[in-house]
């Protein structure tokens, strides 16, 4: 985990939060990206949530890790969110390990790093922090909250806790409440970090466990029938089985890879608590059960995008999204995107579905002007 | 836009809800929404012309009716529109239902089968018939229920669904359907429009 954060923009939030859990934080730092530029009006901005292990450096290279943005594909000069029209905006998540409020900063009462004393946090308590970085830059009302996977569970509960606040709103490849089978896979994850003889509560990097969950998790990102084409059986070393437990085959050397990279730009107990957050994300259990009254009072225009192939966030649980909207009146687009790359889809090169997030943003962008 | 589409639009009153099922790309919508201040949605079966409309900044939903329809609210819309497409369900009868339940009213077209190109056809040629307005192969129509205009009347009575209003079209001339004249307008429309609650 590389820690030189100090160089990066940050909102130290005065107010205080309350959280979820009960607790309330003040004086906390809020690390945050921006591209593009403010126009007069004040309503060109686009505010982007990031998924699990993403961070505020939408587009470009990133300073810390030097790798290119995670949304490079769909956000950049040009670009179907472009940033020569609009103002994007993307914080790091509370509880992140990119410059914001979380287990390795330092707790000013022990002088010593937070590591697992630090509160949990929900998706509502994430999207609160935003909303103190967006009235900071007095922005009364967003062009467009974005997100992917949990960026996307941050749009919904963007626009619920603050129906007036974003002309348009985008959930993609997401849900409403995280699934049995979701929180399953994030309790895998976790399991492995905290099996780690080398994980500690207080300060937890470097760890092999880390690595076992981006693993297990990456997996769930694909396809079955990506991975397929893009690795079936072909082996490392073109040569034949070692019999051995090398990384004979492609996807195990693929996997390793993707494994250790990972740990050297995350911090191990983030991870514990942003899947945490995810796992607690239950929109309709804020409601009462009736998903459709979190969004009552919007008139947010919302365009709910799902991929064919993704199995972690699968149509269906996109779809529960859209039959809430309607039941409530709420003016909703929705559309599945062809692709066989798995959950990731919404960080890849897809046509279709840029073509789609592009021209719906235009649009609004036209409607408001 | 098509004739039928104009004159769907005139029926629609201004700053109404409107849900048009098979919007297809959005041509009715869009009209609506730029000229008669409609607050409008739309639900379509084919991907890419749910792409289109989106990218036109209309909210549609891509969705089967047959399946969808269930999930809006009693009376949610002021107008639900349904153009040529009743004949292709497989339960036209639960649509049309569904259709009713949605909209305070509900306005459908359906080619009429009983036109008497089609009569003719069957007549002397003893083949399906194949036409402009019904262009398809008996093999390969999506057109699972084809009526004629009397029959809809027929069933509208039977259910005791109420018709405000009904209209046809005959090569883009567009006139009324009264009791008196609808013998002969089953034989000379090529469409059916109809205004029902």
């Amino acid at each position: 985990m590389n820690s030189d954060t100090v160089n990066i923009k940050k909102l130290i939030i005065k107010q205080s939060l309350e959280l979820d859990c009960g607790k309330s934080i003040k004086n906390f730092p809020l690390a945050y990206e921006t591209y593009g530029t403010l126009n007069k009006d004040k309503n060109n901005a686009i505010l982007t949530f990031h998924a699990l292990t993403g961070d505020q450096f939408v587009t470009g290279i990133n300073p810390i890790t030097k790798r290119k943005g995670w949304w490079t594909f769909a956000v950049g000069p040009g670009k179907a969110i472009d940033t020569n029209k609009y103002f994007v905006i993307c914080a790091n998540v509370l509880g992140g390990c990119m410059g914001s409020f979380g287990p390795t900063e330092i707790n000013p009462e022990t002088n010593k790093i937070f590591g697992t004393t630090f509160p949990v946090i929900t998706i509502k308590d994430i999207v609160k922090a935003q909303k103190f970085l967006i009235d900071h830059l007095g922005i009364k009302k967003l062009l467009a909250v974005v997100g992917g996977s949990m960026g996307g569970m941050q749009a919904l509960q963007f626009t619920s806790s603050y129906p007036d606040a974003a002309y348009s709103t985008i959930p993609i490849a997401c849900s409403a409440s995280h699934s049995a089978q979701n929180i399953a896979l994030n309790e895998l994850g976790r399991q492995a970090i905290m099996a780690d003889p080398n994980w500690k509560k207080e300060n937890s990097t470097p760890n092999k466990g880390l690595a076992v969950a981006r693993m297990a998790a990456h997996i769930t990102y694909l396809s079955k029938q990506g991975l397929q084409e893009k690795f079936g059986r072909k082996l490392q070393d073109k040569g034949s089985l070692k019999f051995s437990f090398d990384a004979d085959f492609q996807i195990e050397s693929y996997l390793r890879y993707q494994g250790s990279t990972f740990v050297d730009r995350f911090d191990a107990n983030s991870y514990l608590y942003i899947t945490r957050a995810m796992d607690y994300f239950d929109l309709e259990k804020q409601f009462n059960g009736n998903l459709s009254l979190a969004f009552k009072k919007t008139k947010s225009k919302f365009c709910v995008i799902s991929f064919s192939s993704d199995w972690l966030y699968p149509t269906s649980e996109n779809k529960e999204i859209v039959i809430a909207l309607n039941a409530c009146g709420a003016n909703v687009g929705f559309v599945e995107i062809n692709s066989d790359k798995g959950h990731d889809s919404f960080l890849l090169n897809v046509p279709e579905f840029l073509k789609t997030l592009s021209e719906f943003i235009n649009s609004t962008y036209n409607d408001i002007k | 836009m098509k004739k039928e589409f104009k004159v769907i639009s005139q029926i629609i009153q201004n700053n109404k809800r409107v849900l048009d099922i098979g919007c297809g790309d959005g041509t009715l919508m869009e009209y609506l929404k730029k000229n008669q201040k409609n607050d409008v949605r739309g639900l379509e079966p084919k991907k890419n012309l749910v792409q289109k409309c989106i990218s036109k900044g209309l909210s549609v939903i891509e969705g089967d009716a047959e399946k969808e329809l269930i999930q809006f609210p009693e009376k949610s819309f002021d107008y639900v529109v349904l153009s040529q497409t009743l004949q292709a369900f497989l339960y036209p009868e639960e649509v049309l239902n569904q259709l009713l339940r949605i909209g305070k009213q509900t306005i459908i077209s359906i080619p009429n089968f009983g036109y008497w190109k089609i009569r003719l056809h069957l007549l002397f040629k003893g083949t399906m018939p194949v036409t402009k307005n019904i262009p398809y192969d008996w093999y390969n129509t999506p057109n699972l229920h084809m009526c004629t205009i009397q029959d809809f009347v027929n069933f509208c009575n039977s259910k005791n669904i109420k018709i405000d209003k009904s209209m046809c079209l005959t090569n883009e001339k567009i006139s009324e359907i009264t009791n008196k004249n609808m013998k002969y307008k089953n034989i000379f429309s090529q469409l059916g429009i109809f205004l029902i609650q």
